[in-house]
């Protein structure tokens, strides 16, 4: 472990104490809309199945990638609204933007789905920000972003019609995605606003419910601060049968690509029955906060760093 | 071959036949995407740089890249004669092979060979300073110890470099290899 670069001494402009005062606002914005804080455990038996993302073995378990499984276990069992920041951890990632261990935060709403969350969404930045920072702003490479200003909705088929010349929801190509996403997609996006991408192909759906309407796309949204992921939010998939499909089609993806294969959550599975419609969404406080200090690193707002 | 969770700053790769040094390099991974690498890479054989993005499913060439330190021997008036002082094995190369650094060889100087294929593809100096005397240049301005005004003069080997006025001929002078540039005035007899 190495310690943060110099930077402000300890004190209020330190990105440290911005950081705390950001996690205040987060708790005190959920308290005061009538959401329970949960804690759900971080050594789980079973991370949900997901192609790309490889959990951190701990003893005869793993460390939690998410606590998306256990959170809806909760809403089954009838609590409308709810929300949990705390650690996740995701093997083998190390970047910029990406650290093994980092802070998540998630909040739910049953009933909800994805549109109810994109209000929460817009209600909460700026607010969170004001406390933070006294500004209700991001910057990312030195360019401020309104995060109380108007938030730029785009499908997915438009940014990737207009910036990598296909549709990705016409014909869907896994590898293609990902690559123009990175290399043509994310570095054209709007820099000085918050951009929601929407209607993600349904082959892009994880655990998001496919859009009754429009089956070939999943209610699935991501939110970009300056070409940066942010969150990303479903209308949750609640049809047992479809998620245990979607696993066993993952998992058998995952052997063929020689990766750890994790058992299926069966108590999450017999849960998802009793869902009611949700809405629900993972937002990274790390990456967050790296934004609000104006940081191009989550370097600045790691107490330590692998 | 490799694979991208291979890569990093410094390693040298093969892409469409061609050696490239990794000089920068970014884990990316978009949502529930699969790990890319955004890499930055020098060719090379021609120094330009370009950026490429590695995804888990690439392979990626390993280049056939030897390095061999050797010490300069001898010209012969077309060839540059280099020996490894370990295995006294001989490298006889062309002004081409060796670009402007064969103005600035001396007697036994070290120097590092890169391979390509078992052609050379770069020189570098094993220490990047040499030391070489003006054989002509204007007569020195003394006093004016300005280095920001040069003139020209030519080092034993027929190069001309820019110096500072106050350099006299026959002056000794330290040159950056890597730069091909002044660097200092050195005494020396």
């Amino acid at each position: 472990m190495t310690a943060r670069p110099p930077g402000p001494g300890p004190g209020p402009a330190h990105p440290l104490a911005l950081r705390s005062r950001l996690l205040a606002a987060i708790r005190g914005f959920f308290a005061g809309r009538g959401f329970v804080e949960v804690e759900t455990p971080v050594r789980i038996a079973a991370p949900a199945l997901e192609t790309h993302i490889d959990a951190e073995p701990s003893g005869d378990r793993w460390l939690r990638t998410s606590p998306e499984l256990h959170m809806k276990r909760l809403l089954a069992d009838g609590w409308p609204r709810l929300f949990q920041m705390g650690p996740c951890f995701r093997r083998g990632e190390h970047g910029a933007l990406h650290h093994p261990e980092y802070t998540m935060l998630e909040w739910y709403r049953a009933p909800g789905d994805c549109e109810a969350i994109l209000d929460d969404a817009r209600a909460l930045l700026p607010e969170a920000a004001r406390a933070a920072t006294g500004s209700p702003a991001a910057r990312r490479s030195g360019i401020g972003i309104a995060l109380d200003g108007p938030w730029e909705l785009m499908t997915v088929a438009d940014a990737f019609r207009r910036w990598a010349g296909w549709d990705p929801v016409a014909a869907f190509d896994a590898d293609r995605f990902d690559l123009d996403l990175v290399d043509r997609v994310e570095p054209a996006l709007p820099r000085d606003r918050p951009v929601v991408l929407t209607d993600y192909p349904a082959a892009a759906a994880a655990l998001a419910r496919l859009k009754p309407a429009d089956p070939r796309v999943a209610e699935r949204w991501e939110l970009y601060l300056g070409g940066v992921e942010v969150a990303n939010a479903y209308t949750e998939l609640t049809d047992p049968v479809e998620q245990r499909a979607r696993f066993e089609a993952c998992a058998a993806d995952r052997r063929a690509r020689h990766r750890d294969v994790y058992p299926l959550d069966e108590a999450f599975l017999a849960a998802l029955a009793r869902l009611p419609p949700t809405g629900g969404i993972a937002l990274g406080v790390d990456r967050l906060a790296m934004l609000l200090a104006g940081a191009e690193s989550l370097d600045a707002v790691m107490a330590f760093r692998e | 071959m490799y694979t991208a969770s291979d890569l990093r700053k410094g390693l040298k790769i093969e892409l469409d036949g061609y050696p490239y040094e990794v000089t920068e390099y970014n884990f990316v991974k978009p949502g529930k995407g699969q790990a890319m690498y955004k890499c930055r890479i020098k060719n090379l054989l021609t120094q330009t740089t370009q950026d490429r993005t590695f995804r888990e499913v690439d392979s990626i060439g390993k280049p056939d890249l030897e390095q061999r330190n050797v010490r300069f021997s001898y010209e012969d008036g077309q060839h540059y004669v280099f020996t490894d002082p370990k295995t006294y094995e001989e490298f006889s190369l062309n002004a081409k092979d060796l670009g402007e650094a064969r103005y600035f060889l001396t007697d036994d100087i070290e120097v590092s060979l890169l391979f390509h294929n078992g052609a050379v593809i770069g020189v570098e100096f094993v220490k990047p300073f040499v030391e070489k005397q003006i054989v002509e240049t204007e007569p020195g301005v003394r006093g004016d110890t300005a280095t920001n005004v040069t003139k020209p003069a030519k080092i034993d080997s027929g190069h001309e470099i820019r110096v500072p006025l106050f350099i006299s001929q026959g002056d000794w002078v330290r040159i950056d290899t890597r730069t091909g540039e002044y660097a200092e005035r050195v005494a020396r007899r």
